[in-house]
């Protein structure tokens, strides 16, 4: 037990101990630059012990300060928060490669700053993750929001401070307005603001008022990029892309989608939102935001860009298994935070590395660039597979999950979306390739060749086809996140 | 013996002491001696506090008779959960803003007045603690206009720098003089209904006078003047140009402590002294308090928002402030009070330690602060900086900071109440001070400072006393569990005298 909160203790805090010693390690770019992947196989190592305990039907627990009476600021990690934790520190570690690569290749001014930050990030993504209260989960959301600030608006330029604006605005805003309120009328209600299996909602609240609980988390929570709330997302995408890779697809989106998984699991409790329908609108919002973001992301001419509305539809993927408040749309859900964000950090890696090398930022622009960088686009094509959900790759898995929990919860109309979603996502993610395969070179470019944001990618593409065959510990973690056996 | 002699007489310092210092401070020229004699004095008064804190902080009544005159004739201190609380914020963060000044005064006040400044400054300390302890509605008038003249007199000093000073002060104290000669004429009203001066008194005896239209326009009179004094929307306006001309020390030492007496008075006189008519108490809570107190979220927040001048942006933020201190008293539930009371020591901490900043960047630049003149300080006092940032997050209600533990509990009466529509407007607002608390700190860090400007150097002595308050609202934002179990004390105390007639 006591090295268990040892674990937790190391996974919280070497993050923050990154971003504490990046200062003082700058005197040597190297050094600097060997914190961020060291810390991330350290904070990786702890996350899978913590996960291992979680599986043994242990709940690790960390507690450290009372506020005051009925408010305590605590770890403790349910099924949920060890996969979120396994995702965010062990992507950390190839984020933290790539962006090395990134930032050196791209010759970007204050690289100290953006590394002590993005470790700021990472270790309030990992207390999201093992929060043991709702009271902890919105203090570390808050933090996160206002630690990557400094990396949207890493540029300066009047463009990234605009983004940032937005950024804040919609994120903030919605947390302060909405997700606060939820959290205290949660704890005003029930006197408690702890996760417990099953819920605790039932009987503590007048059930009509129970969809307009759920519609301030699912809205409180702008980190979710529900329409129409999404619109901090694309704007993000100014940052340097290591951010768009690791927070904007994985840490920072998913502790939006994780903090509504949560409530939805551990506070409302499935069966007393299955029971009350209280979630039938956020199916059809998810729905409909699954299907116009596709549509939105088509349009979009810039990589990045387009990659953002496809986060902000898979996104509602996992919102809705959520909503569906069925055991295996919860299972699908949870599975489909780490199916996505392998595929996903994927897609971003290969952006920011086909933009490093080529300085190439248009889809237009990539006709017949394929030959010129193979492995890039081998490693695209790939995560792009897996986010359609094709097998063998990860991404099958979750979306077929997600597709029996829909018809499950009795709603066929919901199959039919994932299906066009699904036909979608071939659209707008296999043009690219197709691009720049099959068509001729409109554009010479001098590739410069920068090894350290072309591995990871590959890297990342090759979990993604791991994550088809070996799944299990995460398939037993989902499992037990939504009460089944 | 002399332990137990200052132990009993405690009441009776707390209020001596800075008022006997002050001519001692006023007889000297030399800047040292007048700033030990006041270190001495708010010193003295905190531990006072402390000491009287650690007495009544489990429900305990201390009452002290003047002279040793019985109440209801001779005049009564009363010492309780809720004063004592009250007066640990204001003999505290009084404290600390005397550290601060020592450096602070020095660039904004001559020095041979620097003597008579101090002796004012003891005079509006030992002022308001009379204020808060005072039982007697007439005698609190007196403590009233010792701490305005006192005040008025500190914040005309700010004219070395800045003659508009001249004419802040001269509004504060024609306003102010409304505000009190309204509370007297209602005092007037009360006392010649019930003949008694003595607060528990007349809130025993207003039963048998109640009905009367006398009572209710005593009560009327009463209520409006203290709003002046605590600067309730509509009537704060004396407020924004006090504060923004006053010299910084003196901003700090006003924004953290007047305000909050006059709020502690105000929910004395609402719970406490018309206790025996609480129909027309609700009906003054719920038709007057609490929409000038939304009403003064709004409008201190918005003006705020576009205001360029630092302190006056800050000390437009003090009245949205004051407003939701007010809409806690206002909505007068317990919850809801202690939320008050929990705001007016984190609201203290806050802009205490905001109004140090600033002084802090007056001090270096020689300027004063505006959008303008502090582009770029981040990088060229970062240690000041950092400390105005964490007191801003917690301005702004972020967790982990002191001002998070008010917003919670504050949400948390106001939903008790169910009172949806002010919940979602003091959400908004909040998320609105956001807005013009991130202008400034993008003024201050992110756009590059002005070329080839003379380097700045920081000052252990502004920036210690600085850092103190910052770190202390990180501290109550971790640990609350003093402030708020005082603080429902506190509102628990306010409400058994209001109910059980008082003892």
């Amino acid at each position: 037990m006591m090295s268990l909160q040892i674990a937790m203790l190391i996974g919280l805090l070497a993050p923050l101990m990154v971003a504490v010693l990046t200062p003082f390690l700058a005197v040597r770019h190297v050094w600097r630059d060997a914190a961020g992947p060291v810390g991330g196989v350290i904070t990786f190592i702890a996350a899978v012990e913590v996960a291992l305990a979680v599986l043994d039907g242990e709940t690790p627990r960390l507690f450290v300060a009372q506020i005051a009476e009925g408010l305590a600021i605590e770890f403790a990690v349910t099924p949920l928060g060890a996969i979120f934790g396994l995702v965010a520190s062990g992507l950390w570690i190839l984020a933290a490669l790539y962006s090395v690569g990134y930032m050196r290749g791209n010759h970007e001014k204050h690289q100290t700053r953006f590394a002590a930050f993005y470790a700021v990030a990472v270790h309030a993504a990992m207390a999201v993750a093992w929060s043991g209260n709702l009271l902890v989960l919105f203090i570390f959301y808050e933090i996160l929001t206002f630690s990557t600030y400094p990396l949207v608006t890493h540029k300066e330029s009047a463009v990234a401070r605009n983004a940032g604006r937005l950024y804040m605005s919609i994120l903030v805003g919605t947390s302060v307005i909405l997700l606060l309120p939820a959290v205290v009328w949660v704890w005003f209600n029930t006197g408690t603001l702890d996760f417990r299996p099953g819920g605790y909602l039932e009987g503590q609240i007048d059930p009509t008022m129970v969809p307009i609980l759920l519609g301030l988390f699912a809205f409180g929570v702008g980190k979710a990029a529900l329409m129409p709330i999404h619109r901090w997302l694309p704007a993000a995408m100014v940052a340097p892309t290591p951010v768009s890779a690791l927070l904007h697809a994985v840490a920072v989106v998913k502790a939006g989608v994780f903090t509504i998984l949560t409530v939805v699991v551990y506070v409302f409790g499935i069966d007393f939102l299955a029971k009350t329908g209280a979630s039938q609108w956020l199916i059809w919002l998810t729905a409909f935001t699954i299907l116009a973001s596709s549509v939105v992301a088509i349009s979009k001419d810039d990589i990045k860009a387009r990659l953002a509305y496809s986060t902000i539809s898979q996104l509602s993927y996992i919102v809705l298994g959520a909503a569906l408040a069925s055991q295996m749309a919860v299972q699908g859900a949870a599975l489909h935070i780490v199916m996505h964000a392998a595929g996903k950090i994927t897609l971003f890696f290969c952006a920011g590395a086909i933009y490093v090398q080529a300085h190439l930022t248009k889809v237009s622009d990539l006709d017949g660039q394929g030959r010129e960088m193979p492995w890039v686009f081998a490693a695209f094509f790939v995560g792009a597979l897996s986010i359609i959900g094709i097998p063998p790759l990860g991404g099958s898995w979750s979306k077929f999950m997600l597709m029996v929990g829909a018809a499950d919860a009795g709603y066929i109309a919901i199959l039919v979306v994932l299906g066009l979603s699904s036909l979608l996502n071939v659209f707008y993610l296999l043009e690219p390739l197709s691009r720049a395969f099959f068509r001729e070179k409109i554009k010479s470019v001098e590739v410069k060749r920068h090894p350290l944001v072309v591995i990871p990618p590959v890297m990342t593409a090759l979990i993604s086809v791991a994550l088809f065959f070996y799944n299990e510990t995460f398939l037993d973690l989902a499992i037990l996140a939504s009460g089944g056996r | 013996m002399m332990g137990s002699v200052i132990f009993t007489n405690l009441p009776a310092l707390l209020v001596v002491v800075p008022l006997l210092l002050a001519p001692i401070s006023a007889l000297f020229t030399f800047a040292g001696l007048g700033w030990a004699i006041a270190i001495v004095g708010t010193g003295a008064s905190f531990i006072f506090a402390l000491l009287l804190q650690s007495v009544t902080e489990n429900g305990a009544r201390i009452s002290y008779h003047l002279g040793n005159w019985e109440p209801p004739w001779g005049i009564e201190f009363v010492v309780d959960s809720a004063s004592s609380l009250t007066l640990v914020v204001m003999s505290g963060l009084g404290f600390l803003a005397t550290l601060a000044a020592r450096q602070l005064v020095k660039n904004e006040i001559a020095e041979k007045d620097i003597g008579k400044f101090y002796a004012a400054w003891l005079l509006v300390s030992g002022g308001l603690f009379g204020l808060v302890m005072t039982a007697d509605a007439f005698n609190l008038f007196v403590f009233l206009e010792i701490s305005a003249l006192a005040s008025v007199i500190l914040i005309g000093m700010g004219a070395g720098t800045d003659r508009r000073a001249l004419i802040a002060g001269y509004h504060y104290l024609v306003i102010g003089a409304v505000g009190a000669t309204f509370y007297v004429i209602g005092v007037g009203f009360i006392y010649a209904m019930t003949g008694s001066l003595n607060m528990v008194d007349i809130a025993n005896r207003i039963p048998d006078a109640s009905g009367s239209a006398a009572i209710y326009v005593g009560f009327g009179f009463m209520v409006a003047g203290i709003l002046v004094k605590a600067a309730i929307f509509p009537v704060h306006i004396w407020l924004p140009a006090a504060y923004s001309y006053a010299p910084s020390a003196v901003s700090t030492l006003l924004a953290s402590i007047a305000t909050k007496a006059a709020l502690y008075v105000l929910a004395r006189i609402l719970f406490t002294v018309f206790s025996g008519m609480p129909e027309v108490v609700t009906i003054a809570l719920s038709n007057v308090i609490v929409p000038l107190a939304v009403g003064g979220v709004f409008v201190g927040t918005i003006m705020a928002i576009y205001e360029a001048d630092v302190k006056k942006l800050f000390a437009h933020s003090s009245v949205a402030q004051i407003g939701y201190i007010a809409l806690g008293l206002g909505l007068g539930t317990p919850a809801s009070v202690s939320a008050a009371f929990i705001h007016i020591g984190n609201h203290a901490l806050i802009k205490g330690g905001i109004f140090m900043a600033i002084g802090g960047f007056v001090a270096a630049l020689g300027a004063r602060a505006s959008l303008d003149s502090l582009i770029g300080i981040g990088r060229r006092l970062p240690l000041t900086a950092t400390a105005f940032v964490i007191c801003g997050l917690s301005l702004a209600g972020l967790p982990l900071t002191a001002g998070f533990i008010s917003k919670l509990y504050l949400v948390r009466a106001i939903l008790e109440t169910e009172s949806y529509v002010i919940l979602s407007l003091v959400l908004i607002s909040s998320a609105l001070s956001v807005v013009y608390l991130w202008k400034i700190m993008e003024v201050m860090w992110m756009q590059p400072a002005p070329a080839r400007l003379p380097k700045l150097v920081e000052n252990p002595a502004i920036y210690l006393p600085i850092w103190i308050v910052a770190l202390g609202n990180i501290w109550f934002g971790i640990d609350a569990n003093w402030l708020v179990s005082a603080s429902q004390m506190a509102a628990q105390i306010l409400f058994d005298l209001s109910s059980g007639g008082g003892a």
